[in-house]
């Protein structure tokens, strides 16, 4: 197996940042917010590998940085500090060492993204399948009925109805909203997903087929994901790696199982203790 | 010589009604837009004796090119004789002594236009001056200006193509009548201002310099001599102009002069019928001279 | 007796719950080495820490002590405590098997992909995976009419043999059961020994906790008992 992601102190802060910042936040001080110059210390200092194919948990309650992390390496963000490589093929980039095009050209081509919010990862003027032909757009595919077949055949894949891929994403559920999200996120084949908290808000059921599908995908693109979650059940389910986060720091980092059977952080075992 | 050298005594107003260093600047931000083909340059429009959105963009681009020599057509929908056609023609005849206008295409060597190219190909030695509404193709998806500007500069127009994808959907054709997105020597996409489709291939590969000024808006841009000029379009669903086929799928022809190759307009008569002529005017009487000559001449 | 694949020394697990300010021990001492082809059984008093073992082993938990020595396919020796998480995650896929009480699948997962799944994860095609996955289960007596539904709402025996079949199905080389035939009807539990058997003579080195003696009996090889962990008080004085 290879190294797809290395992320190496990643750090985000939220205003002008002064020298007692890091040590006046975290999971210690029980707060992100610096009292001395009121500063947002999002996340500092995270670090953690992705493998091909392999799913990754962050995990933690909300205002513990996890959305902010993969929000920085899909370049919604630009981070205040830290590395991140990306392996592609027998190329590597340093992902914050490039230049916006190139950035844009990653996220277009090679990076996916499935938001929460589906109004952040869908265009709701335009249908269900020119959202999907928006991202073959910017791949430079130019031919209009391969464009419109691999639209068709990606909401098929995330069981969207044909029948609605030239209906607006407004007219659709929150389910099918974030299954076009999906098929959008997956038209270009990226061997990198991001998913942040993709199924919060949902019903039980539409949430189960959800996490099924991303599963499915998972298994049969070999898609390598980071997902971020505060539920413990899709961490379950989903990962077999995770990172637990609090006030923007990692708290404690391991399989899956082990963090939730075995979890070694005070934080961490209260959180699996409330869930169970 | 001094800048202010043509200005004579008598006349309130310096040649060309702009002072010479707004014109130096309009053909400063005129050098910019051919060195950067497609790129909208922004410049201190000016306030113009005339309301925005008459053509003060057009206007002040002519003004700052033109000197006594300069032969001058002013056209408007492809007509000379319109009312904002005369005006313009009447204020820089006005403010340029010396100037001489004529509506022959093949006489001129400046063009002001609004809305259309001349049907007559034009040469090396014309330029092309477009007034225009709405500078940037953008606008329709992106409000953001400061965003528009990091798009154009990545060439990101994939949200561009959805409009056209989403159009293809709807009506099983590109839909878009003017105002054409059209790519500019590989990278910028332009708004050609609206111009219909018909000319849009014109501005490819012209002999003339084509110029494009707005006023409220404050941008020049311009497609340079010899220069590639691409309609948006997909491989499969390629860009194609008005056809002017009628319900038996002939191509009208103008009543006027009987020409079967020209942009027509359509008139509706009193009858309720519908009429075509040639939309550009010169280009219509010269094809009625070139016709009776013909019939004038012996067989 | 053949080289073993796997040796358990001076392992050790303790609970430190912080938000009681606890320290929970489990399993203490324990030595013990499992071979190819072989049973290791643990017996042992309730709270002696068998599960905690096989954890251990499987990384499920973190070992406070000891080493935990395997040698894999290649002839590699590693220390599982130490081993990376990737590491770790690589055997799970390859090597190491973990037959558990519990079953975690997804909802809407037929039966029979949630077997045939370790297959999948070594590159079996799809077929031939679900063509092995309906022989176990037909094996272990779990009627056809559930295979193409999800386990999720089977019965714990039910269950249990769709545990059982996803454990076998790739004959991984070291296979942990967490008492295996604890919820089953004694016809079932004997079609489930037969089928240890038959990987035991094909090679594969097991660990086990079973539920009756009896069992323990007729297929251990090798008998470890665990005796419960010492006192708190003790475990502190150690560990200082």
């Amino acid at each position: 197996m290879n190294k797809i992601l290395e992320v190496r102190n990643l750090s985000k802060i939220y205003g002008p940042g002064c020298p007692l910042c890091l040590e006046s936040t975290g999971p210690e001080a029980d707060t992100n917010l610096c009292p001395h110059c009121g500063s947002v210390v999002a996340i500092h200092d995270v670090s953690f590998d992705l493998f091909e194919g392999e799913i990754l948990g962050v995990m933690g309650e909300s205002g513990s940085g996890k959305s902010t992390v993969v929000k920085n390496l899909y370049f919604d963000q630009a981070p205040s500090s830290g590395e991140a490589i990306f392996y592609d093929r027998d190329k590597q980039h340093d992902l914050f060492a490039l230049n916006a095009a190139q950035q844009r050209w990653l996220r277009n081509h090679r990076f996916g993204m499935v938001y929460q919010n589906p109004h952040l990862g869908l265009n709701f003027n335009i249908s269900a399948g020119g959202n999907i032909a928006e991202r073959l757009l910017m791949s430079d595919l130019m031919d209009y009925g391969a464009i419109r077949e691999r639209a068709k055949a990606l909401l098929a894949r995330t069981e969207v109805l044909l029948s609605r891929v030239d209906d607006l994403p407004k007219n659709f559920s929150g389910g099918m909203q974030q299954r076009v999200q999906i098929a959008k996120a997956l038209a270009t084949q990226p061997p990198l997903l991001f998913l942040d908290e993709v199924t919060t808000g949902l019903d039980l059921s539409v949430q189960a087929r959800i996490l099924d599908l991303i599963l499915e995908i998972q298994q049969e693109l070999k898609t390598a994901m980071v997902v971020v979650t505060h539920d413990l059940g899709v961490i379950r389910l989903l990962t077999g790696r995770a990172i637990v986060m609090k006030y923007g720091r990692v708290i404690e980092a391991g399989l899956t199982d082990q963090i939730l059977e075995d979890p070694q952080h005070a934080y961490t075992q209260r959180l699996v203790a409330s869930a169970l | 010589m001094n800048a202010f050298s043509h200005a004579q005594s008598g006349n309130a107003y310096n040649f060309g009604f702009l002072d010479e260093y707004a014109k130096k600047e309009v053909r400063r931000a005129i050098l910019k837009a051919i060195a950067i083909p497609g790129y909208q340059v922004p410049y201190a429009s000016r306030e113009m004796p005339m309301g925005r959105g008459f053509g003060t963009g057009g206007l002040q681009l002519t003004l700052s090119l033109i000197g006594p020599e300069e032969i001058l057509k002013v056209i408007d929908q492809g007509s000379d004789d319109s009312v904002n056609a005369v005006n313009l023609r009447h204020f820089i005849e006005m403010t340029c002594p010396g100037v001489s206008t004529t509506t022959k295409t093949t006489e001129c060597t400046l063009i002001q236009s609004r809305h259309r190219i001349p049907e007559l190909p034009l040469t090396s030695n014309q330029i092309v001056v477009l007034q225009v509404p709405y500078p940037d193709p953008l606008v329709v998806v992106e409000p953001s200006e400061d965003k528009r500007k990091t798009m154009h500069g990545e060439a990101d127009y994939s949200r561009l193509l959805v409009k056209l994808y989403e159009d293809i959907v709807k009506f099983d054709e590109i839909t878009i009548s003017h105002r054409y997105p059209t790519r500019i020597n590989g990278h910028y996409v332009i708004d050609p201002s609206p111009i219909p489709r018909w000319d849009v291939p014109k501005l490819n590969a012209s002999a003339a310099l084509i110029l494009f000024g707005a006023g409220r808006e404050k941008k020049i841009y311009a497609v340079p001599p010899h220069t590639k000029a691409e309609p948006l379009a997909f491989s499969d669903v390629p860009f194609r102009v008005e056809d002017f086929r009628d319900e038996h799928g002939h191509r009208r022809a103008c009543t006027r002069c009987g020409c079967t190759d020209s942009f027509l307009d359509e008139f509706a008569a009193d009858s309720g019928s519908k009429t075509y002529q040639c939309s550009d005017s010169d280009w219509c009487d010269e094809q009625m001279l070139l016709a009776r000559q013909t019939e004038g001449e012996p067989a | 007796m053949l080289q073993p694949i796997l040796q358990v020394e001076a392992y050790g697990k303790h609970f430190q719950l912080h938000e009681q300010n606890k320290l929970i021990p489990s399993s203490h001492n324990v030595n013990f080495s499992v071979s190819a082809g072989c049973l290791t059984a643990l017996v042992g008093p309730t709270g002696a820490g068998k599960s905690s073992v096989l954890k251990g082993i499987y990384r499920t938990y973190l070992p406070s002590a000891g080493r935990i020595l395997y040698r894999d396919a290649m002839g590699h020796e590693l220390d599982l405590i130490l081993a990376s998480e990737h590491q770790i995650l690589e055997l799970r896929r390859r090597e190491i098997g973990f037959v558990t009480q519990f079953l975690h699948c997804l909802p809407r997962q037929a039966t029979l992909d949630v077997v045939a799944q370790p297959l999948l994860v070594l590159g079996v095609s799809r077929d031939e995976a679900r063509q092995r996955a309906a022989e176990l289960l037909s094996a272990m007596n779990l009627p056809e009419r559930l295979w193409s539904v999800s386990p999720a709402t089977f019965s714990g025996g039910e269950r249990q043999r769709v545990n059982l079949a996803r454990g076998f199905i790739a004959k991984p080389r070291l296979l942990l059961l967490d008492e295996p035939t604890a919820s089953l009807d004694p016809a079932t539990a004997e079609r489930v020994i037969g089928l240890v058997e038959g990987l035991k003579s094909e090679g594969t080195a097991m660990l086990a906790i079973f539920h009756h003696p009896e069992t323990t009996r007729r297929l251990a090889d090798q008998v470890v008992e665990l005796a419960p962990p010492p006192a708190v008080e003790e475990l502190l004085k150690e560990i200082a």
